[in-house]
């Protein structure tokens, strides 16, 4: 069993048969800005998933009936009438009209005072909420029962107001999750790049110590060590810059108050998950280093 | 099997001779198109012989020595290294046999970053032994060289002969089997000649094989039981006659 004196001795004997200094060049600044840049991708991609996913789960089992009725009292026995059939109806949890007060409030800073005033005709709302699954079938079903009672009635699912939104957002989260991937490949690429280029200077040496009876592996490791060590400093930058910049957007977007872009935002877990990538880019470096010195290896005799 | 008259040199190379060391049976080497290099060549070591190589310059010495501690591999013929044939041995164990075998290179190849010592330390690290155990026989051996008080030196602060002093204590610090020294003399003076062959004499009197490629004649009479082979243009000439029935101690013969 080697003493810690002796393992420290072997490996700083170990260190110097590269010469000192960055064996790979400039991939350390390179590696900083990818990991920064993946880190970045990869939070938005994590935001906005969540955010689609919060939102399709509010939204999906809703929706709206509409009574259009220009007279008030037909309005209201109309309304009376759609509730109590939708109460009675397949696949509803729950149906409550809306507080036509409510509605004004909501309709007043568009339309002004006169929402209030009673001239402007108002919709009779109701909020109806689906038991869960399938609410496609479910709303087409309640179509048809409204239907029947009376044209005036309408209604509207609430994901289909934001379906569009919601898929541009998840189109967005996809979108980031590409630019994670072709970032992997891009570092790794960098990477096989940089050890080609450190086999290449060092051939002298690699000479001169497979003569002297050392493996492949012995020699890769020199490299793959090397490279790991400028990879975990690039990577630690990186992740720590986009980390910082991550948690002011943060700020922004909470000081924004809105209820849309706050939903953006990201997840404990996501934290887990970013905190992985550089963690996994010191892997993919020091592999791909020394995948590449073993096959530039091979081909010497 | 039949020993076809005129076929009884091949039959003994196949009956192999177990002290035979190091064995080439009709072994040629081309660099890329040209012509070959070397030409069927066939010789056999005794394992603790002392052999010189000589040959005018361009003649394939160095070429020889690459196909013997394994830099390259022949074009056509086989060579056999301890017993093993080593043309077809697999490139994963090639590391073992190198590792038997110290090299003095023509242009010493020491590494330019690392100082003499750490140099002079690099088979034993090679060969994976513990840090603690390396300074005593570097130390010894830098020593030995006369270059005690530049272990620190980079390679590029020595002078020539001082770095081929190096390469020679870099060379057999490992205890090899084999030594192989391209024109290890070349950079030295006489003196100085003189005292590596010593240090040769002793290792060989240890038991280890050398072969010294060299076209200083003097240095060859100076070792007295050496065997001598002649390349010419490639082909081998065996002025001693005696290296297909290699005596099993030097000087016995
Ligand atoms: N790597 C190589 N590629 C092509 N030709 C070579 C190579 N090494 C040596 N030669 C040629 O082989 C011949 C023998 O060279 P060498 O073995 O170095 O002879 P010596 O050591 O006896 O001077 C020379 O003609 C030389 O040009
Ligand atoms: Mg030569």
């Amino acid at each position: 069993m080697a003493s810690r004196a002796d393992r420290r001795a072997a490996a700083a004997a170990r260190h110097r048969l590269l010469p000192g200094g960055r064996v790979a060049g400039p991939m350390l600044w390179i590696i900083a800005i990818m990991m920064f840049l993946t880190v970045l991708a990869a939070a938005a991609g994590l935001g906005l998933g969540a955010a689609v996913q919060s939102m399709s789960a509010d939204l999906a089992g809703r929706a709206s009936v509409q009574v259009v009725e220009a007279n008030p009292q037909q309005r209201d026995q109309l309304a009376a009438r759609a509730l109590t059939a939708l109460r009675g109806a397949d696949g509803v949890q729950a149906a409550a009209a809306v507080d036509p007060a409510l509605l004004a409030d909501q309709i007043r800073p568009w339309l002004g005072e006169e929402a209030t005033s009673g001239d402007l005709p108002l919709p009779a709302l109701i909020d109806v909420t689906l038991t869960p699954g399938d609410a496609d079938a479910k709303v087409a079903r309640l179509r048809r029962l409204l239907g029947g009672l009376s044209p005036s009635l309408r209604i509207e699912p609430h994901a289909a107001f934001l379906l569009p939104l919601a898929g541009l957002l998840s189109a967005l989260g996809w979108l980031a999750a590409g630019v994670v991937l072709l970032m992997t490949l891009a570092t790794g690429a960098v990477v096989v790049l940089a050890a080609r280029g450190a086999h290449d200077s060092h051939r002298g040496t690699i000479e001169v110590l497979h003569l002297m009876g050392s493996t492949d592996v012995q020699i890769a490791r020199l490299f793959q060590r090397r490279i790991g060590l400028d990879a975990m400093l690039g990577s630690a930058l990186g992740f720590a810059f986009a980390a910082f910049v991550i948690l002011l957007i943060g700020l922004r977007l909470s000081a924004t108050g809105s209820e849309l872009l706050g939903a953006v935002r990201l997840p404990p877990i996501s934290w887990v998950v970013l905190a992985l990538l550089p963690v996994a880019g010191v892997l993919l470096a020091t592999l791909a280093a020394r995948w590449t010195v073993l096959r530039a290896l091979g081909r010497a005799l | 099997m039949a020993v076809v008259p005129g076929n009884r040199e091949r039959a003994s190379a196949i009956f192999q001779d177990m002290s035979a060391i190091v064995q080439f049976e009709n072994v040629g080497l081309r660099y890329g198109l040209d012509s070959e290099t070397l030409s069927d060549v066939s010789f056999t070591l005794a394992g603790g012989g002392f052999y010189f190589l000589t040959g005018a310059s361009g003649a394939g010495k160095t070429s020889l020595l690459k196909l013997l501690y394994l830099a390259q591999r022949p074009s056509r013929g086989v060579i056999r290294l301890f017993g093993e044939d080593v043309v077809t041995l697999p490139r994963k164990r090639l590391p073992g046999f190198r590792r038997r075998i110290g090299v003095v290179f023509q242009d010493f190849r020491l590494v330019p970053h690392l100082s003499a010592y750490d140099n002079i330390a690099l088979p034993l690290r090679v060969a994976g032994m513990e840090e603690g155990e390396i300074d005593a026989p570097v130390t010894e051996m830098l020593n030995w060289v006369g270059l005690g008080d530049r272990g620190q030196a980079r390679p590029a602060t020595l002078s020539g002969g001082e770095q081929q002093r190096v390469a020679i204590a870099r060379a057999v610090i490992g205890r090899p089997e084999i030594l192989v020294a391209d024109e290890p003399t070349g950079n030295v003076d006489a003196d100085m000649a003189r005292r590596l062959m010593t240090l040769f004499e002793a290792l060989n009197r240890l038991g280890t094989t050398i072969v010294v490629a060299t076209h200083d004649l003097p240095l060859i009479a100076q070792v007295s039981g050496a065997q001598m082979m002649r390349l010419d243009k490639g082909r081998l000439a065996d002025p001693t006659g005696s290296l297909r029935y290699p005596p099993r101690q030097q000087g016995s013969e």
